[in-house]
């Protein structure tokens, strides 16, 4: 298997544009170190796996170079002239041979099967951790970070650090096992040769480093630019309906084509730079391989005038003896390949730095997911919330979503249970940020959220969550049927739950005139399926929850009035006995609320019933008068 | 590959020239063993140092030539293969921006854009490592076979004989992984969905505390990819070990046959010690190629899902008209009694006609599913009625090119699309229009009070998809774009929603006040957004329950009076 690039290596900050955004989930410069501490944590949860690899991967590669020495063996055994082969010898090393290759083989196809299961088994894990994580984040995150760049961290992030950390991994052990047993083989066939490789080796590492330098930021511009070509896409694609109303095409296809040529030409660049090194690292070898052969020739020519070596005459001698022996052509033979066997490693040296570079860019990524700040656990003594009764009581509340921009001072106020409590306010007036602290979305600065009396951050935030029943203006719906998405609060609903919470919410007729009724399946691209009825499951969803507290975001927004209508009674069945927030746009549908927030710029300007609003003649008045104002 | 075959086709001398190249490279490296096995064999015997050196200079220079040769080649790959998947990419991209809705409904956006991404990427990468390791490994693979055959045939022959067992490997290995690697492919899909849902539903969730649910239905998705990649990945693994294995062995018997015939003075020593240096060569290449095999079927598969797109036929092309119309003073829009339906199943407008002059405005009224956005989608051409004809300024829209039909248009549309870059941009919208313009655009849709807020004014930056605005700044951002260049015919579908009574009203009187010429088509939840409308169409399943002005409706249809007097009157408890 080749391994694959990542196509969106670049990870686009998005979101707002202030700095508290460019947290969490950057591409920061973590150490190094840290970063392969990270990683050896997920290898070395398969330590058994580990191990077995290790030894698989020692004796695969010693049994692969042990062959070269018996076949230097046997063409020394054959090098003895026509009728002269020593047969018992050829015979000896040509099976010893085969069955050391069968062995290497098995071995490596083992040591294949247990790196895939062990990186198999870390992507999983980390796929894992990615999501649990990201089912700890606090909804901010989510505000914050454009889904396709965590989606790409899932797929092509952890896939990039697993096959490198497989593959390079067992490379860097194969080389190091491979080059050492090679060195240690030329050693004793001909110690004098490998004088050659101490000027090889280092020129093949000055080398490889120095264009791995080079090329490294190359090869990164070239990433980030297939990133910014792909959001380009992403962006332009989901538009495409709104450029082809206005005939903008040849427009946005130039602007497209400014950032395909961009890429291409960052690709271009990497790449014929970044192939430079296979055939400088195989001359280099060449070169060597020459020189061997040529001063193999040489020493061969000069035969055995080497010094004999005796006994008890010291280490001295002995070196001499030894490096001096007399070369035989089968070591010659042998030493050739060892010499490519021990330069075969260096080859891929830089292509696993480039390999390792861009790993380690990708876990970076990985880990930021990994680490990113999740919601504050529930405190020890947390405690369920139980039998709710549904006073809520906000107390002194101070709250922002940025420091310096405060967005609520000081604010008090009182839901009694089976009240109605409604906020009104502007386009952007931030009525949904009551919400976030009622659900405890987010933490209040200052003061405190309190439910039955007791303060919210003292309470489990399932059981805080499960009290409320939420119907938002975003709905959402999931890959599923849909009775499924019906159901989804309730697992155990029976179907005649389900049916009567869509006749309730006036979309059982829709449902019924499908084909496929409660199992038609929902998938994102269904034309057929509009906003508002798309509000109408959700809001059907609500139906069979049975929570004490409810809250509508402009639930009813995309529902058509006449719908709305008739909708009314199950709405209000809904409501009954139960302490309502209620988000709305129209006026004239919560002047019975025993509570009316106003809200203008983020703040909460004014507090009151609607009669008591409109006798004041504040900023409500004239909000209700501007909808019966005439067009 | 075939179906892209035209995108190669002009690079074909360029690239067959990088081919040569790259075969000299080749040819050159393969001598290099044929040298050394001369200094082993013929020189060494007569101890004739000089030859030795010069047979040593020889290597050397093949080193070098075998150098310049791959490096020039590799990067001549790299230009060719890049301009290819350039010209590719804007194709694409063309194509795509020409699509029909109705073909793009059929298509899904996700599926577009990792056609344009990953898959021209995996084309790419193809083209370029076909280049590289294309030559040169089936030549180093037919020159080492070459070689040994004139070095001593038999012996070569061993190895030749081998060659089909390694075929038949990596025929039954790519055989069995392809279909695991697709399948790979959806179960992906499917990892990526969960996670979709759950970021986009994360308040819902979270509100339902369905976190473990959610983690379970994650794991089950995470276990079964791990799965089928393990097993994809078990098969694949076995080339190398078994290739490997097949030319080891057949090593083995390279060196006992070579042992007879050394000994029967048919062939020589150094020969073995060469084969043994061309068997690693001719390893590497069979690798290589095995390579090449499984790069191909991913690049194959990509190649089919671009070229599935390049050749979708042209829809909703201009169509000459049967007969001009010979009215003296047609209507600026007309519909006659048009059919339509999405899917071919039941009907989603049925036989509306209407028809409006120049300057007047209709008002859409409906239920969920009606057919409001229908309507307008016909009317812009995003696709044809099955019967009926739409006309403007009584020309049927289907004859009118594309560009110009579009021009008579400025839209917002339901969920429409904001992008990532300046509020000016956004506005301007790749039009040529000039700064005041944009500026009068954004006062009228009442965007410019929140965009004087911001102190970069109109070069405030949007995020990706309007994050950081609100429903109501988005929805004017959206109007302001649609009132920029001015248009003929404005349309704007449920696109107030998220505004307060207060500012929707500021709206239409900007509308009213400033646009007189504009043709109005306005879809809306609320009657104060519409009664001012010349006239207004209340659907109920794609049939006209109601057509007229305002107070000829309160007097003669029974739903829009029940929605007006829910909406203005005493209703209470509706939320």
């Amino acid at each position: 298997m080749p391994k694959q690039e990542p196509i969106s290596a670049n990870l686009k900050i998005t979101g707002s544009s202030d700095d508290a955004s460019k947290q969490g989930f950057s591409t920061g410069n973590r150490s190094k170190g840290k970063l392969l501490l990270r990683l050896w944590q997920y290898l070395g949860k398969n330590r058994l796996l580990l191990a077995l690899a290790l030894i698989l991967s020692v004796s695969s590669s010693l049994l692969a170079l042990y062959g070269p020495k018996l076949s230097g063996q046997a063409i020394n055994a054959i090098d003895l002239g026509a009728g002269k082969v020593d047969f018992v010898t050829v015979y000896r090393c040509c099976i010893l041979m085969a069955a050391f290759y069968v062995a290497s083989a098995a071995l490596t196809y083992l040591l294949n099967a247990v790196m895939i299961r062990l990186s198999k088994r870390v992507s999983k894990q980390m796929r894992h951790d990615i999501f649990e994580n990201l089912a700890s984040l606090p909804v901010s995150f989510f505000d914050r970070f454009q889904t396709g760049n965590i989606i790409s961290v899932v797929t092509y992030d952890v896939d990039t650090v697993n096959q490198s950390m497989s593959s390079d991994l067992l490379q860097i052990l194969q080389s190091v096992v491979t080059v050492t047993v090679s060195f240690i083989m030329m050693l004793t066939i001909a110690p004098k040769l490998v004088v050659i490789f101490l000027f090889t080796v280092p020129a093949t590492f000055v080398f490889t480093s120095w264009l791995a330098n080079r090329v490294r930021p190359m090869f990164r511009r070239r990433s980030s630019k297939l990133g910014e070509l792909n959001g380009f896409v992403e962006e332009m694609i989901s538009g495409q309906r709104t450029i082809r109303a206005y005939g903008r095409e040849e427009a946005v296809l130039e602007r497209f084509d400014e950032k395909n040529k961009i890429a291409v030409d960052a690709y271009t660049e990497a790449e014929a730079n970044g192939t430079i090194t296979g055939p400088s690292v195989m001359f280099i070898n060449n070169i060597s391989l020459t020189l061997v052969c040529v001063f193999g020739a040489l020493l061969f020519l000069k035969g055995g005038s080497a010094a004999e070596y005796t006994a008890g005459a010291g280490f001295a001698a002995w070196w001499a003896a030894f490096f001096n022996r007399r070369l035989l052509l089968g070591d010659l033979s042998s030493f050739v390949q060892y010499s490519r066997k021990f330069s075969g490693p260096i080859n891929e040296v830089a292509n696993i730095i480039a390999e390792l570079q861009s790993a380690f860019a990708a876990a970076e990524r990985v880990f930021s997911l990994i680490d990113a700040e999740p919601e504050k656990p529930d405190s020890p003594d947390a405690v369920e919330l139980t039998d709710v009764k549904g006073r809520v009581e906000l107390k002194n509340v101070d709250f922002s979503y940025v420091p310096e921009h405060p967005i609520i001072k000081n604010f008090s106020m009182v839901a009694e249970p089976g009240s109605l409590t409604a906020i009104v306010g502007p386009t952007g007036a931030g009525k949904t940020t009551v919400i976030n602290l009622l659900m405890r979305f987010y933490d209040v600065d200052g003061g405190s959220v309190t439910v039955d009396g007791k303060d919210i951050r003292g309470l489990t935030r399932d059981s805080l969550r499960r009290a409320y029943t939420m119907v938002l203006q975003d709905t959402w719906l999931f890959h599923g049927t849909i009775f499924e998405n019906i159901a989804y609060g309730k697992p155990d609903a029976t179907m005649e739950e389900v049916v009567r919470a869509a006749k309730a919410a006036k979309i059982h007729s829709y449902i019924s005139r499908l084909p496929e009724g409660y199992n038609t399946v929902l998938s994102d691209n269904g034309t057929s399926i509009s906003k508002g009825q798309k509000q109408l499951l959700t809001i059907a969803r609500a139906m069979l929850l049975d929570a004490n507290m409810l809250i509508l975001d402009e639930a009813t927004s995309n529902v058509d009035t006449r719908t709305e209508q008739q909708i009314q009674a199950a709405m209000r069945e809904l409501m009954k006995g139960k302490t309502c927030f209620v988000i709305a746009h129209r006026l004239s549908t919560i002047q019975s609320a025993n509570m009316i927030l106003v809200m203008r710029g983020g703040e909460v300007v004014e507090q009151g019933t609607h009669e008591s609003l409109m006798a004041s003649g504040g900023f409500y008045k004239q909000l209700y008068e501007a909808q019966f104002e005439e067009g | 590959m075939e179906r892209l075959g035209r995108y190669i086709r002009p690079y074909v001398l360029y690239i067959l020239f990088t081919m040569a190249i790259k075969l000299l490279g080749s040819g050159l490296e393969l001598l290099i063993p044929f040298f050394m096995e001369k200094i082993l064999d013929d020189v060494v015997p007569t101890g004739e140092k000089p030859m030795i050196f010069a047979f040593g200079g020889l290597m050397l220079l093949c080193a070098g030539g075998c150098l310049a040769a791959n490096v020039v080649a590799n990067r001549m790959s790299a230009v060719s293969s890049g301009k290819i998947t350039r010209k590719l990419r804007y194709d694409l991209f063309e194509k795509l921006e020409s699509l029909s809705a109705a073909q793009m409904d059929r298509l899904t956006v996700p599926s577009a854009e990792s056609r344009l991404t990953s898959d021209t990427y995996n084309i790419n990468q193809l083209l370029a490592r076909v280049q590289r390791l294309g030559v040169r490994a089936p030549i180093l693979l037919l020159g080492g076979v070459f070689m040994m055959l004139g070095m001593d045939a038999v012996l070569a022959l061993v190895l030749v004989m081998l060659l089909p067992l390694i075929g038949v490997i990596v025929y039954i290995v790519t055989k069995k992984s392809v279909p695991l690697y697709k399948e790979e492919q959806t179960v992906l899909d499917r990892v990526v969905r969960v996670l979709q849902e759950n970021i986009t539903g994360v308040r819902v969730i979270k509100a339902l505390s369905k976190t473990e649910y959610e983690k379970s239905r994650f794991n089950d998705v995470n276990e079964e990819l791990t799965a089928i990649d393990r097993k994809a990945g078990l098969i694949t693994a076995a080339t190398n070990p078994s290739t490997s294995l097949v030319l080891n062995l057949g090593l083995t018997l390279v060196v006992l046959i070579g042992a007879f015939r050394v000994n029967a003075g048919s062939t020589k020593s150094g020969v073995i010690i060469t084969f043994l240096t061309y068997f690693v060569m001719i390893l590497n290449a069979m690798l290589g190629i095995t390579r090449i095999f499984v790069m191909w079927s991913k690049g194959e598969a990509s190649a089919h899902r671009v070229a599935d797109v390049l050749e979708l036929g042209k829809d909703l092309q201009p169509e000459p008209e049967a007969e001009p119309s010979s009215e003296a003073d047609p209507p600026h829009v007309e519909f006659r009694h048009v059919t339509f339906s999405y899917t071919g199943v039941g009907e989603n407008i049925s036989d509306l006609s209407f028809s409006l002059r120049r300057g007047e405005s209709l008002g859409i009224l409906g239920g969920t599913g009606s057919g409001k956005s229908t309507v307008i989608s016909l009317l812009m051409r995003f696709y044809d009625p099955q019967q009926g004809e739409i006309l403007i300024d009584g020309k049927n829209v289907r004859s009118y090119p594309a560009a110009e039909l579009r021009e008579k248009f400025g839209a917002a549309f339901q969920n429409d699309f904001v992008m990532e870059g300046t509020i000016a941009e956004n506005i301007r919208f790749f039009r040529d229009i000039p700064d005041d313009e944009l500026s009068r655009a954004a006062r009228d849709a009442q965007a410019e009070e929140f965009i004087r807020n911001r102190k970069e004014g109109m070069d405030y930056p949007v995020a990706v998809r309007g994050n950081n605005l609100s429903g109501g700044q988005k929805q004017r951002l959206l109007i302001s774009r649609a009132l920029a260049s001015d248009p003929e015919i404005l349309v704007l579908d449920d696109s107030s929603s998220a505004l307060d009574y207060r500012t929707d009203a500021e709206l239409r009187k900007a509308l009213k006040r400033n646009y007189g010429r504009t043709t109005t088509v306005l879809i809306a939840q609320r009657i104060s957004s519409i009664r001012s409308c010349t006239k207004i169409l209340v659907l109920s399943d794609g049939k006209t329950i109601g057509f007229g002005t305002h107070d000829e409706l309160m007097r003669s249809c029974e739903e829009y009076r029940l929605i007006a007097d829910s909406q203005m009157g005493e209703g209470k408890g509706a939320v």
